[in-house]
């Protein structure tokens, strides 16, 4: 292809928030009540072209259709485990793929979303990470992974806990919460959103102050030393230092924080971990979720051992933190937590050595 | 833990930039005067204007040099580092303090790094921590193993570059997966470090695993 010839992609329409759709308006000479026309197609229904937007005039839906895409696009596959849940694949674009678990219960329908392609933080027990960084995921990319399943309308609760660390791709991760929660946009509650970090500490200040969505933190061990082997983060951002940014920010009377922590067999379910982290977590209100260590093939980590699981649940609870365990599920279709990645799709691009 | 090691601060200062020189294709130095102390091994967060977020960069120079240096590449539509190229002597560039654990000890180690991920390790050489470590440096071209004279002048055969484009005199041809998957008997007992980009660390973490090296020593810093 020459170069005359190159195509340049258009920009998408899904993942613009209602501001974004207004500066757009603007820009093509549209009057201002079409950016919450545009809002309304793109998230309050499921229409799949142009055409479909029947209160927006045929010349405007043409000016929309030469300038931007629609941005909507199916998974290309799922996979459906024996407990109920699927997993969905996303292409992004040429030879880069997402997941996407869909997480249904007697109670509530969970999705989680992946915010990047593969992951830059390189966590030890994680599969994702192992796959390396390939893409960041735009907002429209994002929140097509809840509007293009067909399970859309049953999801209750969205947790960013898919693949990639949502605070290293801040901006349109602040934009998809913004989509979820907006009464413009899907209009869940914040409280039914939540963003799960390994804590880089500047981003999630920003969080703290602009969104009200939940606050998950993987912290997996209170101890430096230990934490700096599993998760090459501490080196920057120590944990002690995420849990001050979260006791400094004002988080309202709902807002709810959760400690993540995967249980690894006989290595960080010990009393010394129960005193360190009463002592770390004294002055935060927040939960701890214990999770299954489900082994990934060539990690070193031994997985979780159910009776000190319990006994270590036994152990923070009387100390007054709430302490769950969450239940693994989607294992056999690797949809469970750290276990997402779509590393086998991948072609090899040249890094840097 | 001293107080220049502690947490990342936000708050910025202004230092003058005493020279920003491009010592390879899109790669540059960058030096301004040392006012405080640090621990080889530690970033600084930079700004090219105090409105803007910080991006990290190992401080690469001596915990006793006079000036600070900082070693870094053009990211083409990168935020910062086209706008931090552009900046010339005299120029003002915002700083955090210094911050991170990623340190260096006297005990004999494997320092292992791609690109600009050398800049930890040569502090940590430039201050007295080199004397038994074996470096090894990845690359893609020749002109890529930055600060390389006054490394093989003190490391000599404990040096070692892998040049997985183009071939040279003294580098091995391959990338430097391909030369730790060579390597036998690597000691379970020594510490390893890992610095560059999450796709080189993560492999490298993976090769040193199935040699049996345990999980404990190895030590990576990620450039995210
Ligand atoms: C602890 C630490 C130490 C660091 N030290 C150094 C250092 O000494 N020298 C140095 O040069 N850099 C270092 N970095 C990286 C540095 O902080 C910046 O991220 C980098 O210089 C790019 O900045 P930028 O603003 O120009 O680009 P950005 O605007 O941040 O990035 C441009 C785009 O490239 C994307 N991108 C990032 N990585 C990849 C990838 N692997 N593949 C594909 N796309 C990618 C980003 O997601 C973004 O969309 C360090 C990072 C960390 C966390
Ligand atoms: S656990 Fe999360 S942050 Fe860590 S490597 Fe996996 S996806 Fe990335």
């Amino acid at each position: 292809m020459s170069f005359a010839e190159t195509i340049v992609p258009k920009e998408h329409l899904l993942g613009k928030t209602l501001p974004d759709l207004k500066r757009i308006a603007a820009k093509l000479g549209l009057p201002a009540f079409v950016a919450a026309q545009i809002a309304y197609w793109l998230y309050k229904t499921n229409i799949q072209s142009y055409d479909e937007m029947t209160n927006i005039s045929k010349k405007v839906r043409l000016l929309l259709a030469e300038h931007y895409d629609l941005g909507v696009s199916d998974p290309v596959k799922v996979q459906q485990s024996a407990d109920g849940t699927k997993k969905y694949l996303f292409p992004v674009s040429s030879h880069k793929f997402i997941e996407t678990a869909f997480i249904p219960d007697a109670r509530r329908n969970t999705l989680c979303v992946s915010s990047q392609v593969g992951c830059k933080m390189g966590c030890l027990f994680c599969a994702t990470g192992r796959q390396g960084f390939q893409a960041q995921l735009s907002a429209g990319q994002i929140i097509n992974q809840l509007r293009s399943i067909p399970e859309r309308e049953q999801i209750t609760n969205i947790v960013f806990m898919g693949m990639g660390e949502p605070f290293d791709n801040a901006e349109e991760v602040m934009k998809a919460q913004e989509i979820l929660t907006a009464a413009y946009g899907f209009e869940l509650s914040a409280r039914k959103v939540t963003v799960s970090t390994i804590g880089i500490v500047p981003a999630m200040e920003v969080f703290l102050r602009e969104s009200k969505c939940n606050l998950a933190v993987s912290m997996h061990s209170p101890f430096d030393e230990e934490r700096r082997k599993l998760m090459p983060i501490q080196h920057v951002y120590p944990i002690k230092d995420v849990i001050d940014t979260i006791n400094r920010a004002d988080l309202g009377k709902y807002r709810r924080v959760s400690i993540e922590y995967i249980v690894f067999g006989e290595l960080n379910d010990t009393q010394k971990h129960v005193k360190e982290l009463a002592r770390l977590l004294n002055k935060t209100r927040c939960r701890i979720n214990l999770i299954r260590f489900h082994p990934v093939p060539n990690v070193p980590l031994p997985p979780t051992n159910e009776d000190r699981l319990v006994e270590f649940q036994r152990a923070l609870n009387e100390k007054g933190i709430v302490t769950t365990i969450r239940a693994s599920r989607g294992l056999d279709i690797d949809a469970a937590c750290g276990l997402l990645s779509t590393k086998a799709l991948i072609q090899r691009e040249n890094g840097d050595f | 833990m001293n107080s220049v090691e502690s947490k990342p601060n936000v708050k910025f200062k202004s230092v003058t930039i005493l020279s920003n020189t491009e010592i390879s294709p899109n790669v540059f130095l960058l030096s301004f005067k040392r006012d405080f102390a640090f621990r080889a091994g530690q970033v600084l967060g930079i700004a090219v204007s105090s409105n803007d977020d910080a991006r990290l960069y190992s401080i690469a120079s001596g915990e006793n040099d006079e000036n600070i240096s900082l070693l870094y590449n053009i990211k083409p539509g990168g935020k910062l580092t086209p706008n931090l190229a552009i900046l010339r002597p005299d120029d003002t560039l915002w700083i955090t303090v210094p911050f991170g654990t990623y340190a260096g000890s006297d005990e004999p180690a494997y320092w292992i790094a791609a690109g600009t991920g050398i800049a930890p390790f040569y502090s940590m050489y430039r201050s007295g921590l080199g004397s038994n470590k074996i470096l090894i440096h990845g690359s893609r071209t020749l002109d890529a193993f930055y600060f390389s004279d006054e490394l093989l002048t003190d490391f000599g055969s404990r040096y070692v570059r892998c040049c997985s484009q183009q071939e040279g005199e003294g580098t091995y041809h391959g990338r430097v997966t391909q030369y730790l998957e060579a390597l036998d008997n690597l000691p379970e007992d020594q510490k390893y470090y890992l610095c560059g980009s999450a796709e080189m660390v993560v492999e490298c973490r993976e090769i040193l695993l199935s040699k049996g090296v345990p999980f404990s020593n190895v030590v990576a810093e990620i450039y995210f």
